[in-house]
C-alpha cells in the first residue's frame, strides 16, 4: 500500500489528509476523555484521599486511617441522616410508583383531554427543588398554611405542624418530592403502556378477564424494565436530594430532616470538617452503587438473554 | 389469525346478553366506572395545581391580607408589591442564572454532540469503554466530586466567578447531552456515513451536511434538558459562587431562609415564581422535547 503511495504526489497529499482525518476523531473527543478522567474518576479518588486524612477547613494530606469512617459511625447525626434517607427513600420512592402507575392506567383508558392533564401532572418536574422547598415551605406552615385552611373552611380542631415536629418534619419532605416526581413516573408508565401489544389486552378481555385483573396480571408485570428504570431514577433523586431539604427546612428543626447530602455539605463547607465530609461522601458513592450495580448487571444479562 | 377472530366472536356473543335490560345495565356500569375515572383524574389535577395557584395567589396578596386570609382565600386587591420587591432582591441574581446558562447550555451541547457524532460513526479501540465510564457521570453524586474541584477552581483562579461555574455545569453535564446524541446517531444507518466518507467528505462535512440537519429534534432535547438543569442547578450555585455571582436558586434559597426581620410571605412567593417561570414556560412551550429527554435520560441512562 505504502509503496504505491511513494510514488504518486497527489496520493501522499491524500495520506496527509488521511492522516489527519483518521485522528480527527480522537482529538475531537480528548478533551472530554482528558475531562472525564479528571474530572470523575481522579476526583473521586482525590475525595477518597482526604477521607482518610484529617482535613478541617483546608485539605491537609496527614494520613489518619479510617478514622474519619470510625467518625461518622459515632456520629448521631449522621444515623439521624441515614435513617431520614431510609425513610425519606422508601416512602418517596414506593408513593411515586403507586401514584404514577395508577395515574398512567387511568389516563391510558382514552381520556379526550389526555395531553392537557399530562402537562399538568408534570410540570412540577420542570421546577428547581428549590423552588418546591419554598412552595411547600409556606403551604405546610403552621399557623398560616394548611393548618389555617381547613380550620377556615369549619374544620375547627385540624392541627398541621409536622414541618416543626422532629419526629415528622421527613414526611413533610416526602409529600414536597412526591409531588413534584410522581408526574415523572406517570410518564415513564404512560410511554411503557403504549408499548403494550393490544392484542394481548384484546384476548384477555374475550377471555373475560376484567380490567383490573388484565392490568395487574399481564399489562403491569410487561412493564418491568419502566418499573426498574422508574425505581433506579427515584432512588436517585432521593440519595442526591439536598436542595429540597436546604429550601424546605434546612434540616431542621435541630437536625431533625437531615439528609446524607445535606450532612456532607453542612460539614464540609460550613463546620470545617473535610475529612469527615468527603467520607460522608463516599458512603454516597457506595449507596450509588449499590443500587446501580445489580442494575446494570441485571440489564446485561437480559439483554444476552435476548 | 382466524382462530383469534373465530374465538372473538363466539366469546362476545356469550358476553352480551340476550334483551335490552343487560346491555343498558352494562352501559350503565361502564360510564359509572368511566365516571369515577375521570373524576379522579380531575381530583388528581386539582392537587397537582394547588401549589402552583396557592404561589400565585400569595404572591399578589398584601402582607395584611396574608394573615388575615387562608392560603386558597381570593387577594383583597390584586397588588404587584410582592413581585417588585422580590425582583429588587433576587433580580439581579436572575441574569447572574442567565449568564450562567446560555454559554454552559451551548458548550455543552456543541461537545455532547461531537462527541456522539465520534461515539457512534468513528468508533475506534476504547471508545466504548470510554463511553461507559462517560455514563457513569449520569448517575455521579456530585458531592464526590465537589471538594476536588472546588480546589481546582481555586488553582485556575476561577473561584466564586461566572466563568468557573459555567466551566463546572459543562463538565458535569457532558455526560447526558453524549448520551442524547450518541443514542440518536446509532440509529442513523452507518451506510449514509459510509457512502460519503467513498465521495471524498470529511469529518466535519459529514457531520455538518449529514447528520447535524436531521439532528434538529435531538438538539432541541439536550438544550432543553441542560438549560432546565442548570437554571434548577442548586449545589454547584452555593458551593462554587459567593455574593455576586450566586445563581438565582442560591437567591432564592437566601431570601426565603434568613431567619432576620418579618417573613414577607408574598414576597417569597413572588421570588420563587420568578426563579422557576423560566423553566415552566420552556416546559410550556416545549413540553415534548422536555419528556423526550426525561424518558431518554431514563431508559437508557
Amino acid at each position: 500500500m505504502s509503496s504505491v503511495a511513494v510514488f504518486s504526489p497527489k496520493a501522499s497529499h491524500g495520506r496527509s489528509t488521511d492522516w489527519l482525518q483518521a485522528w480527527l476523531p480522537k482529538l475531537v473527543l480528548a478533551p472530554s476523555v482528558v475531562i472525564v478522567l479528571v474530572g470523575f474518576y481522579a476526583y473521586i479518588l482525590w475525595t477518597l484521599l482526604l477521607s482518610f486524612t484529617n482535613s478541617r477547613f483546608m485539605p491537609s494530606y496527614k494520613w489518619v486511617g479510617l478514622a474519619q469512617y470510625m467518625r461518622l459511625m459515632e456520629n448521631d447525626r449522621w444515623w439521624v441522616a441515614s435513617q431520614n434517607l431510609l425513610v425519606f427513600g422508601g416512602l418517596f420512592i414506593a408513593i411515586s410508583l403507586c401514584l404514577g402507575v395508577l395515574l398512567a392506567v387511568l389516563l391510558d383508558q382514552r381520556i379526550r383531554a389526555e395531553g392537557a392533564i399530562r402537562t399538568i401532572y408534570l410540570y412540577p418536574m420542570a421546577l428547581s427543588m428549590i423552588v418546591t422547598g419554598t412552595a411547600w415551605q409556606w403551604l405546610l406552615n403552621p399557623g398560616l398554611g394548611l393548618d389555617k385552611l381547613l380550620r377556615d373552611w369549619g374544620w375547627e380542631g385540624f392541627r398541621f405542624d409536622w414541618l416543626v415536629d422532629p419526629d415528622r418534619v421527613v414526611y413533610c419532605l416526602v409529600m414536597a418530592a412526591v409531588w413534584q416526581a410522581s408526574g415523572f413516573v406517570m410518564a415513564l408508565f404512560l410511554a411503557g403502556l403504549r408499548g403494550v401489544d393490544p392484542s394481548i389486552v384484546r384476548a384477555a378481555q374475550v377471555d373475560g378477564a376484567s380490567l383490573p385483573t388484565i392490568y395487574l396480571r399481564i399489562v403491569l408485570p410487561s412493564l418491568r424494565p419502566v418499573f426498574f428504570s422508574s425505581l433506579m431514577i427515584l432512588a436517585h433523586i432521593a440519595i442526591k436530594s439536598f436542595d429540597l431539604v436546604a429550601a424546605m427546612t434546612a434540616g431542621g428543626p435541630g437536625y431533625a430532616s437531615d439528609l446524607p447530602a445535606m450532612f456532607m455539605y453542612t460539614h464540609t463547607f460550613t463546620r470545617g470538617q473535610m475529612g469527615l465530609g468527603a467520607a460522608s461522601a463516599m458512603l454516597m458513592l457506595g449507596a450509588v452503587l449499590a443500587i446501580l450495580v445489580p442494575y446494570l448487571y441485571s440489564e446485561l444479562r437480559t439483554k444476552r438473554h435476548e | 389469525m382466524s382462530d383469534v377472530s373465530v374465538a372473538q366472536r363466539r366469546s362476545s356473543d356469550v358476553l352480551l346478553p340476550p334483551g335490552e335490560g343487560g346491555a343498558k345495565r352494562r352501559m350503565r356500569a361502564m360510564s359509572l366506572s368511566r365516571l369515577a375515572i375521570h373524576a379522579t383524574l380531575i381530583l388528581a389535577c386539582a392537587l397537582y395545581l394547588v401549589p402552583l395557584v396557592v404561589m400565585l395567589l400569595t404572591s399578589f396578596k398584601t402582607p395584611e391580607d396574608i394573615r388575615t386570609g387562608n392560603l386558597l382565600s381570593w387577594p383583597e386587591a390584586f397588588t404587584l408589591i410582592g413581585w417588585i420587591k422580590a425582583w429588587g432582591v433576587v433580580g439581579s441574581y436572575f441574569w447572574n442564572s442567565v449568564m450562567i446558562v446560555v454559554p454552559a447550555v451551548l458548550i455543552s451541547t456543541v461537545m455532547g454532540a461531537l462527541n456522539g457524532y465520534v461515539l457512534s460513526m468513528w468508533r475506534f479501540r476504547g471508545s466504548q469503554l470510554f463511553f461507559g465510564l462517560l455514563l457513569f457521570g449520569c448517575f455521579l453524586p456530585f458531592q464526590v466530586i465537589l471538594l476536588p474541584a472546588s480546589f481546582t477552581l481555586g488553582k485556575l483562579g476561577l473561584a466564586n466567578t461566572t466563568t468557573g461555574l459555567v466551566l463546572v455545569h459543562v463538565v458535569y453535564g457532558l455526560a447526558f447531552t453524549t448520551l442524547f446524541f450518541r443514542n440518536f446517531y446509532v440509529s442513523v444507518p452507518e451506510a449514509l456515513v459510509r457512502a460519503a466518507r467513498l465521495d471524498g467528505a470529511g469529518f466535519f462535512t459529514i457531520f455538518g451536511r449529514i447528520l447535524l440537519p436531521m439532528s434538529i429534534p435531538t438538539i432541541m432535547v439536550c438544550l432543553i434538558w441542560q438549560f432546565t438543569q442548570i437554571w434548577n442547578d442548586f449545589l454547584f450555585g452555593v458551593v462554587f459562587a459567593s455574593g455576586d455571582t450566586q445563581p438565582i436558586t442560591v437567591a432564592l434559597n437566601n431570601l426565603v431562609n434568613t431567619s432576620t426581620g418579618i417573613k414577607e410571605y408574598n414576597v417569597d412567593m413572588a421570588a420563587a415564581m420568578i426563579a422557576g417561570l423560566p423553566t415552566l414556560v420552556v416546559y410550556v412551550l416545549a413540553g415534548k422535547y422536555f419528556l423526550r429527554g426525561l424518558t431518554s435520560g431514563a431508559v437508557k441512562g
